[in-house]
């Protein structure tokens, strides 16, 4: 057997395996795609995308912004993806700063806090989120009836939810509001982290983030200001009247019952990355900033968390997105986030496949693009030449 | 001794601060349990609602009442010692898979074969003399076990072959896969689950249709083989080249070489975190109700949800918590002792 005989037999036997591989796949795609094509014109139904132009006739339970039944099926879409973005934010914001205080609680010195966030996260990261989001869901549903409403410093909570005080704008500047503060904060991220600041120093370019947010606040006050009808009042209290209660602001059980289950199991998570991150700091870090004669809180806050932070950052990003992906749970208590969007109108247009695959897009752009910033995040931390980065 | 504990407990006044209200805490709430759960409580299955609130604590007569649904479901009543059994041939899987001296490919994939087998055959019956039941009518713990176990049985293999194929040398090969099991991962289990029960049946021609527990079994075992492939993967990346370059040099084959040098490693490097995906695998079971299975979760929230027992939701989850705590808590201490023995071993090396 020659060599280049031999070379020759591996690359037709490397071109049939891929080749085969490859036509397997497709094979399936195919397939499938035949398969329902045929079942659909069996059933009468059209593809094609067009139906997004249609109103949907039924409700959204929940929504930012105002939706009427006359309302296309691509608004429905657009709401429900901020829906899961909105509670995806709260989640997270959430179950960060609370697993940020059990981490430190488990491993700081007092047994008696360690014991506390131990008992926490063990109950918490033990039981499936689903069953701990009913058993909210329905505490929320246990409420009193709205007659008798308990009143908690200006809201009343009850079994229909629970009613805030409430700024007297429209809907449409407070989405204003929350898009000028989420531009803020991504034009904060972005200055932080983007190679196109690199070689600013650090003075100015923090300087230039702090500004950037505080133009994003100062854009959201207006658009409440501007959202202000004039002569009337500014806040409205909820008040009991009969069966109903007028003014405020509602949030609705499904949605703090939710918001709850997923920063509260979120956190027991959190708990544990801050902790791995805290304990890959090694000791001697500490004691030779100590030694330095740094104080105990210089030490924690230039040397401890800092170090543990890049250690956590690439577990945590993985958190982050199965948390996004968790928030899909609203269908088993009825809140109206993308998944469930996409659920009825499937129950309701028949059009299939469409759905589907703007669910998946749409999961995979969230997840992919939470990814990629995290990502870009972590390596615009990372310490040069430092080996620890990214592993605990 | 007492030094030590002052240091400890009350070293400075935050330190103080801090055990106080950690103490306070743990004690109104361990305080609060015993009240409600005990002091206050009503046993016995002939309580009922007024009974309950006037004794002011919970009311366990809803489990005792109604613990035959929360277990099993809609499966027929004369028929439960069936299932009672079935779930004990799963809890016996479990445990004979957790002692190391039966940690072979053969042995456990037998154990694991057999003990569904027999799961099935007690479950579905229509063999050695017992009543058929169809898997629309199983129900309760058995449901949730036989939907983990499945998991596990499909998914095991899935993973494995996704695995190979990712580090496979075919680049098209290695590159498809990847894109396949990144894609999965990314995507919402809930919504895997939904394509697989409402969606599948149209693009599947009619003979491989099959019963919708089985479609949805496929999902979640897709997904636990996407998740189970990369900490598969992460246990490759931890073998030296050199061992797959040695068994190639003596001359193995492939197939050799992956199941006899490269997989056994492998898996023993990525134990822990597998412990952490069937511990996972077993909690997501639960999301299944929202296809419409009456799993253990389902089956509890019927029991409450009939008139009589509406007000008596805290105590059915607080005794599904229970199930699914001992199960969970179980596992992941079992994996956390794995992990320990597995670091002291290398330590010696």
């Amino acid at each position: 057997m020659s060599g280049s005989s031999f070379w020759r037999r591996k690359a037709i036997r490397s071109a049939a395996f891929q080749g085969g591989f490859l036509a397997l796949i497709v094979a399936l795609l195919v397939g499938a795609t035949l398969t329902a094509r045929a079942n659909l014109t069996a059933q009468g139904l059209t593809s094609g995308f067009g139906f997004l132009w249609k109103a949907t006739g039924w409700e959204m339970n929940f929504t930012l912004l105002p939706a009427t039944t006359s309302d296309p099926y691509w608004w429905y879409l657009t709401l429900g993806l901020m829906n899961t973005l909105f509670m995806g934010t709260i989640g997270l914001a959430g179950a960060s700063v609370l697993g940020l205080g059990l981490g430190l609680m488990r491993s700081g010195r007092n047994p008696a806090a360690r014991l506390l966030a131990t008992l926490y996260i063990e109950l918490f990261r033990n039981l499936p989120l689903i069953l701990q989001l009913f058993f909210w869901y329905a505490l929320a549903n246990a409420l009193p009836a709205p007659r008798q409403s308990i009143e908690v410093a200006g809201a009343l909570v009850n079994s229909r939810g629970i009613y805030l005080p409430g700024l007297t704008i429209g809907p449409g500047s407070v989405a204003l509001m929350v898009l000028a503060l989420g531009l803020g904060f991504a034009a904060l991220i972005w200055v932080l982290t983007a190679r196109r600041f690199g070689r600013m120093e650090s003075g100015p370019r923090l300087r230039l983030a702090w500004g950037a947010l505080g133009a994003g606040v100062i854009a959201a006050l207006v658009a409440v200001v501007a959202g202000h009808e004039a002569g009337t009042v500014w806040a409205s209290f909820p008040v009991q009247s009969g069966l109903k209660i007028d003014g405020g602001f509602r949030i609705q059980p499904e949605v703090y019952a939710l918001a709850i289950a997923i920063m509260t199991y979120g956190a027991a998570y959190v708990g544990e990355i801050v902790r791995g991150g805290f304990k890959s700091v090694p000791r001697g870090q500490m004691e030779a900033a100590g030694a330095l004669g740094l104080s105990p809180w210089q030490v924690f806050s230039r040397m401890r968390m800092p170090l543990a932070f890049r250690a956590m950052l690439p577990i945590l990003i993985n958190q982050y997105v199965w948390l996004i992906k968790a928030t899909t749970l609203g269908i088993a208590v009825g809140f109206s986030d993308f998944f469930m969007i996409v659920a009825s109108s499937i129950n309701h247009s028949g059009q299939t496949f469409e759905f589907i695959a703007i669910l998946m897009g749409g999961f995979l752009i969230i997840n992919f693009s939470l990814a990629a910033v995290l990502n870009k995040l972590n390596r615009a931390i990372a310490l040069k030449g430092h080996q620890a980065t990214g592993a605990i | 001794m007492t030094a030590s504990f002052r240091k400890n407990y009350f070293g400075s006044f935050g330190s103080s601060l801090m055990t106080l209200f950690s103490l306070g805490v743990i004690g109104a709430i361990l305080w609060a349990l015993v009240d409600w759960g005990i002091l206050r409580a009503t046993f016995g299955a002939d309580g009922t609602q007024e009974t309950c609130q006037a004794a002011g604590g919970a009311c366990w007569s809803v489990i005792a009442t109604r613990w035959r649904v929360i277990l099993f479901g809609i499966y027929p009543y004369e028929e439960q010692w069936r299932a009672g059994i079935a779930c004990l041939v799963v809890a016996l899987v479990i445990v004979l898979s957790c002692l190391p001296r039966l940690w072979s490919f053969g042995r456990l994939s037998m154990i694991w074969l057999i003990g569904t087998a027999l799961f099935y055959a007690l479950m579905r019956g229509g063999v050695f003399g017992l009543a058929a039941v169809n898997e629309q009518q199983w129900g309760g713990l058995p449901l949730t076990l036989f939907i983990f176990v499945a998991t596990g049985v499909i998914g095991m293999p899935l993973a494995i072959l996704l695995a190979l194929l990712r580090r496979s040398e075919y680049r098209v090969i290695a590159r498809v896969s990847g894109w396949i099991i990144d894609t999965i991962r990314s995507l919402p289990l809930l919504s895997i689950l939904f394509t697989c029960a409402i969606v599948l049946p149209f693009m599947l021609p009619g003979f491989l249709i099959g019963e919708k527990l089985y479609r949805v079994l496929f999902g979640a075992a897709l997904f636990f083989a996407a998740y189970q492939a990369e900490i598969i993967r992460g246990g490759f990346q931890g073998i030296p080249k050199g061992q797959e370059e040695a068994a190639k040099a003596l001359g193995l084959s492939y197939v050799h070489r992956m199941t006899r040098i490269v997989l056994p490693q492998a898996f023993r490097l990525a134990l822990p975190a597998t412990i952490n995906q069937f511990v996972i695998a077993f909690m997501e079971t639960s999301l299944i109700v929202v296809v419409g299975f009456m799993e253990l979760l389902a089956a509890g929230n019927t029991a409450f949800k009939t008139g009589e027992w509406k007000f008596a939701y805290a105590e059915v989850y607080v005794f599904i918590a229970f199930i699914y705590f001992a199960f969970v808590f179980g596992l992941s201490r079992y994996g956390a002792y794995l992990e320990a023995r597995m670091n002291v071993g290398h330590a010696k090396d």
